[in-house]
């Protein structure tokens, strides 16, 4: 576990979103504050639902998610949302609201939770766009950005009040190589430059270990498999790890869902 | 047997259940209303959207009902020598009845299934998810004005149906068949009363507003997030909400001229 002080603490937490499926089993993780962290797993396996877990948009079957000392999964509404101001979250495919500009995207939560003059708000969208290269994007309207842009746009927005907590959910995801690089820089950058805590959901390994402080790898049944910094988890020889961080089809983890004999299925008998 | 009984029973639960998670919906609708009204422009951009996008169809119906309403009317009349009835009976008609009623199921057409896609396709694209845990309750920001603008458009529209409906059977009646135009106006100055038919015609809309635009809103929000679920919502916003006027106009039509 991180040595640092903790922002968020998942103490033995299982979760199933109906009772025939557990998605997260009996897991226990840390999240150190002003720290980069990152959760990895293949499809599947939980890691978003963590984020919405920490977020308290679902409360935890078992054990119980703690942030910044307050008890989430028991917390009632209006503790959600006092704790959800602390937060921004980046969502895997941006979730802008498609009904408005670019401008009024990042706009949105400054003048929902403040009472700033729109000459002020102007300055804060600006400088949030510019801090995402997108500050000549602001009078676009959202079907004319593309993916990677919507996903910068989203993050401007994420950190339009400046969170303690940035949730990034799959940021790596469908980007081409130059906007991946762009993006993991600015998600260091701006934990850095900030002192915000970054919680960072993917699968893709070599990104992750770039920019992050620590992180977590969660197996497809829902358990931590393993946890360390990145050069911990490079020299690992558990068998899951190494197969995770090579991509290697052979391996604890089956690429198959279970299913009968493909023979079986085709009819074909000796 | 056993079977059909476990299947009614859970068809009924079923009923049951989605009854009270509407009724639930619609306090919640009610409870965020005032503070939707006092950021009235979000408000007022509902209106604008809602009843901007139906004026068209809505003007066009009412022009084509005034016309075969005075043609219908005229020669059903004229064989009692009461063609002078003529405009009391198209006002009455369109006022009361066809301008609320007709009105209300171009609109849950309309607008209606406009609202249940655009809520259900921001629910499939996560914009509702991104609104709350942003700290923002989307029944406040997005429903609420959407629910009170559908409320104020429709008797709006109404009048607008009801209004259009009359000249297009003075059209009709005194341009083109030669009934008289001073009797077809005065005698619906001297027999339409404000308060009960007119008043009643726009209380009547009101009401058609809640019924259209609360059916719009719950299938949107409830809607399952794909492709396949936003179109069964969509359908069944038309299907639920016209037979929900239909039901409560009979009700209403009964409560309102039971008395001559």
């Amino acid at each position: 576990m991180p040595e640092d002080p903790t922002l968020i603490e998942i103490d033995r937490v299982s979760f199933g979103y109906d009772a025939s499926r557990t998605i997260l089993n009996d897991v226990s993780l840390r999240f150190a504050r002003g720290k980069v962290t990152a959760i990895l797993g293949g499809s599947g396996c939980g890691k978003t639902t963590l984020l919405r877990l920490i977020a308290g948009v679902y409360p935890a079957t078992q054990g119980q998610v703690v942030f910044d000392g307050e008890r989430v999964d028991t917390a009632n509404r209006e503790q959600l949302y006092r704790l959800r101001r602390r937060l921004g979250m980046l969502f895997q495919f941006g979730a802008l609201f498609t009904d408005l500009t670019v401008f009024d995207n990042v706009a949105f939560p400054l003048r929902e939770h403040s009472k700033l003059p729109e000459s002020m708000i102007r300055d804060i969208v600006l400088m949030k766009l510019n801090a995402v290269g997108l500050r000549g994007a602001a009078p676009l309207r959202i079907s004319q950005v593309s993916g990677g842009m919507a996903r910068r746009i989203a993050l401007a927005r994420a950190i339009a009040l400046d969170p303690e907590l940035i949730m990034y959910d799959e940021p790596f995801a469908g980007l081409d190589p130059i906007s991946m690089g762009v993006a993991a820089n600015l998600i260091r950058k701006l934990n850095d430059t900030t002192g915000a805590t970054s919680l960072i959901v993917s699968h893709d390994v070599l990104e992750c270990f770039l920019i992050c402080d620590y992180a977590y790898l969660l197996s497809s049944q829902g358990r931590v498999v393993a946890h360390g910094r990145p050069d911990e988890l490079r020299a690992s020889t558990h068998p899951e790890v190494r197969q995770f961080i090579g991509g290697e089809p052979d391996g604890p983890v089956r690429f198959h869902y279970p299913a009968p004999p493909l023979a079986e299925d085709l009819g074909l008998h000796a | 047997m056993t079977d059909a009984l476990a299947r009614l029973g859970r068809f009924s639960l079923d009923w049951l259940r989605a009854l009270g998670h509407s009724a639930f919906f619609f306090v919640d609708l009610l409870r965020f209303s005032p503070a939707a009204l006092r950021r009235f422009h979000l408000v007022l951009a509902q209106v604008h959207a809602i009843g901007n996008r139906s004026l068209v169809i809505i003007a066009a119906s009412g022009l084509a009902v005034g016309f075969v309403l005075a043609l219908q009317m005229y020669y059903a009349l004229v064989t009692y020598g009461a063609a002078e009835s003529l405009g009391l009976i198209v006002n009455l008609a369109l006022v009361r009845e066809l301008g609320p009623v007709v009105t209300a199921l171009l609109f849950a057409g309309r607008a209606g299934t406009s609202l249940t896609a655009e809520i259900g396709l921001m629910k499939a694209g996560e914009q509702l998810a991104a609104m709350e845990l942003m700290a923002i309750d989307p029944r406040a920001r997005v429903l609420a004005p959407r629910f009170i603008g559908g409320i104020v458009s429709m008797p709006i529209l109404a009048l607008v149906f009801s209004t259009v409906g009359i000249l297009g059977a003075y059209v009709v009646a005194v341009l083109l068949i030669g009934v008289d135009a001073g009797n077809f106006w005065s005698i619906m100055q001297d027999r339409v009363d404000v308060w009960r038919d007119l008043g009643n015609g726009i209380v009547k809309s009101a009401v058609f507003g809640v019924i259209c635009t609360f059916v719009a809103l719950y299938q949107g929000y409830e809607t399952e997030a794909t492709p396949e679920g936003v179109a069964h919502a969509t359908t069944r916003t038309v299907v639920i909400a016209s037979l929900g006027v239909l039901g409560m106009d009979f009700i209403l039509t009964a409560l309102m001229f039971s008395t001559p």
